[in-house]
């Protein structure tokens, strides 16, 4: 079930064009990747969930109504640029911006001190931010972003700022969050956490969205024929055996078994590959290289110039 | 509301609870006693210092018959010794020398050398007595001449002062005793509070946006309420730091003026007009101890006259309006530079006319009815100072709601024209802005 759409998004700010008709559809309970190179637009996309700015065009929607001033009380933003008050007391500056996210009081004091002893922080409670290392103030961020329950997380880049001991942690807290009923939209250039977490990617281009679709498919729709092979046999009879419709990327060999990186010209089928290499060699292993994100990031920027 | 009212008490607590707050709220009244009781310790001779003179006196007058008193001893010496003082003072026991010339009763000058810089008192005390002294004995030759040996008592009894007691009649046709001076202090005491306060508390505004949005919390916040929401809160929750302010110095100065009043018995304005008279001796100007108990009691009386209720609901009302005006437009300035650098460029222009105001305060005093008072407390960016200035002296009713209304009117320009920059300055930043730039922001919609 769809939780949150933008349908057909356009925003222009005074010379830029940020956003243009974008529409995105993010399911109930998925982890949501939202791409692109700086200054596509994002984090005006971003700012238009969040009720920061309106859009000049189209609509956003949650829960199949369209969004309110009042829905900003279901959502959990953590923008790329962060900060706390330097001098307020942790705990008290905690239920400050949870009741400024509708929570009473009690009710902030409640979910607040779950997360602090699940984060094992509990003695933070009456320092001050500026006492905390940045990795620490990321902790504390992260918890006044979920405090009050949100239907829908958005998180910018949420990774930045954190030790890998600690990302690692992160990532299973957003995991759990999504597992527990969380929807979340998650920006961010690090590729290798979208391939991890998430289920659907939309790829934003010059105020354009370029790409859509979920994770696996997209990176299924960018393979580019490429095979790798473990095989047994002499490199140059399949050298020879593979004419011009194959180009060979890359070959290593080996006491146990050669590998050898096949691009297939012509788009062909894999069995054409095969049928090519069986007569010369004996195939110990064969596998259809899918691009990683990173390879889909820059392949689909680039066709776009 | 909710969340406004969440941010306003926020703020308010933050600020009230800081010590800054605290000292400065205890330590304004206790400046202020302490000035003022530092002024009368001042004025009540406050000159200890033993001084040994040495005269020189051509003309033969004085010798051996100048006043002395304790701490200021005059030795008199012969003309060799002069011109051997004159050129060694530094050296000498004396602290000064002073040379009377053969003609002082004719030319009326004499010198007064010295290694340092004389006190005025004292040169004023040297002068008091040369002066007494040739007047004490040209008038008895005067009476000698005349024969009339009561001469000085018919003189003194000529001596004639006339107080000028200003009434002003009021619209209801009620005549109070009003006194111009009270008036004047009350001006200058009014036209500065409210230009302290506006400049101060509008300032603290404008650092509060800086700061959230140097911080970058500024957009965690406004993703749960609406940057109108954050920008009232602030403005409002500040507003009741500076009124609790006011409140407790009130409630303070009233105590203390109650205080007062009823430490003035008859008997103390008696012992203050004695002391007032005698200080006012000291500086040359005699005075019957009447007229100074009459000072004294007649001051109170007319501090009691001035319309404390009015002047109290203007204050409240210029300070809240003035106030909002100009930290408005500051919190938009806060919201629209990124670096203190930008702020100062950006603060003067808005400040000017606040500044314009604080010199109108003399023009003003010195004519409360003038053109630069009218439209000093006419237009909205003087008004608060300027009408306030105005206040203690009597006003037209027309031309205080005149005032009032044009005031609001501005503010309500003025709470536009922010909210707007201030929407979209908060998220701005890396760019340079100026004037231009915001008059550009303006033209959004929103």
């Amino acid at each position: 079930m769809e939780l949150f759409s933008a349908n057909n998004v356009t925003k222009v700010f005074a010379n830029t064009r940020a956003l243009t008709d974008v529409s995105i559809s993010v399911k109930e309970q998925s982890i949501f990747g939202l791409l692109g190179p700086n200054g596509a637009g994002k984090t005006t996309l971003i700012r238009i969930i969040n009720q920061i700015t309106a859009p000049d065009t189209g609509e956003v929607r949650l829960e199949g109504r369209r969004m309110r001033a009042s829905d900003v009380a279901h959502i959990g933003y953590l923008p790329e640029e962060r900060g706390l008050y330097p001098k307020m007391k942790i705990g008290e500056q905690a239920i400050y911006l949870a009741q400024l996210k509708g929570l009473s009081r009690k009710e902030a004091v409640a979910n607040l001190k779950k997360w602090f002893i699940k984060f094992d922080i509990m003695d933070w409670w009456n320092k001050k931010i500026e006492e905390l290392s940045k990795g620490m103030q990321q902790k504390v961020q992260f918890i006044t972003t979920v405090v009050h329950e949100p239907k829908l997380l958005i998180f910018d880049e949420p990774f930045s700022g954190f030790d890998p001991i600690n990302a690692n942690l992160l990532k299973r807290e957003i995991l759990e969050l999504r597992d527990e009923g969380a929807t979340i939209i998650f920006s961010t250039h690090n590729m290798g956490s979208v391939e991890e977490l998430c289920d659907h990617i939309a790829l934003i281009n010059k105020s354009v969205k370029i790409v859509d679709g979920p994770t696996h498919e997209i990176r299924e729709k960018y393979k580019s024929n490429i095979f790798e092979v473990k095989y047994k046999g002499d490199f140059k009879k399949v050298d020879h055996a593979l004419g011009s419709h194959f180009k060979i990327l890359e070959h290593t060999e080996n006491e146990k078994a050669n590998r050898i990186r096949i691009q297939h010209l012509n788009g062909g089928t894999s069995n054409e590959l095969l049928q090519a290499l069986i007569p010369v060699a004996e195939i110990v292993a064969f596998e259809e290289i899918i691009p990683s994100m990173n390879d889909v990031f820059i392949k689909a920027v680039e066709e776009d110039k | 509301m909710n969340k406004t009212i969440l941010i306003l008490k926020q703020e308010y607590l933050k600020r009230v609870k800081k010590k800054s707050f605290i000292i400065l709220t205890l330590l304004v009244p206790l400046l202020f006693v302490g000035m003022f009781a530092l002024i009368i310790l001042l004025s009540i001779n406050n000159d200890k210092q033993e001084r040994t003179i040495a005269v020189f006196d051509e003309s033969a007058l004085f010798l051996g018959e100048l006043e002395q008193d304790e701490y200021t001893k005059f030795h008199f010496i012969p003309q060799e010794e002069y011109s051997e003082l004159k050129s060694d003072l530094k050296n000498s026991e004396f602290y000064a020398l002073l040379y009377i010339p053969e003609n002082i009763y004719s030319a009326g000058t004499a010198q007064l050398i010295s290694a340092k810089q004389v006190p005025i008192e004292l040169t004023e005390k040297i002068q008091r007595r040369l002066s007494q002294f040739i007047e004490k004995d040209k008038r008895q030759k005067v009476i000698d001449e005349t024969g009339l040996p009561d001469l000085d008592e018919r003189l003194a009894a000529t001596q004639t002062s006339v107080k000028l007691n200003t009434l002003k009649i009021s619209e209801t046709g009620e005549a109070t005793q009003s006194s111009s001076e009270v008036a004047f202090i009350a001006s200058y005491a009014m036209g500065f509070i409210i230009y302290f306060f506006v400049f101060m508390y509008g300032a603290m505004v404008m650092r509060s946006v800086m700061e959230e949005k140097k911080n970058r919390i500024v957009e965690v916040i406004i993703s749960s309420v609406k940057p109108f929401q954050l920008m009232a809160g602030k403005i409002i929750g500040t507003a009741l730091v500076g009124l609790t302010q006011v409140a407790i110095w009130v409630v303070v100065g009233l105590v203390v003026l109650t205080a007062v009043q009823s430490l003035f018995t008859p008997e103390s304005a008696q012992q203050m007009g004695q002391s007032l008279m005698e200080s006012r001796q000291s500086m040359g100007q005699g005075m019957d101890q009447a007229a100074a108990e009459n000072q004294v009691t007649e001051a109170l009386e007319m501090i009691g006259n001035l319309n404390l209720g009015l002047i109290l609901f203007t204050f409240v009302f210029y300070f809240l309006a003035g106030y909002l005006m100009y930290s408005s437009l500051l919190g938009a300035v806060g919201a629209a530079v990124d670096n203190d650098e930008d702020s100062q460029q950006m603060v003067l222009p808005i400040t000017f006319p606040l500044i314009i105001s604080i010199m109108l305060l003399f023009p003003i005093a010195r004519n409360p009815e003038g053109p630069v008072a009218f439209w000093g407390s006419i237009i909205p960016f003087t008004s608060p100072v300027a009408m306030l200035a105005r206040i203690p002296y009597g006003i037209p009713t027309w031309e205080l709601l005149l005032s009032m209304f044009l005031l609001l009117l501005a503010t309500l320009g003025a709470i536009w024209v922010a909210a707007k920059i201030y929407k979209t300055g908060l998220l701005m930043y890396g760019k340079k802005v100026n004037i231009k730039e915001l008059i550009k922001w303006l033209r959004y919609k929103s």
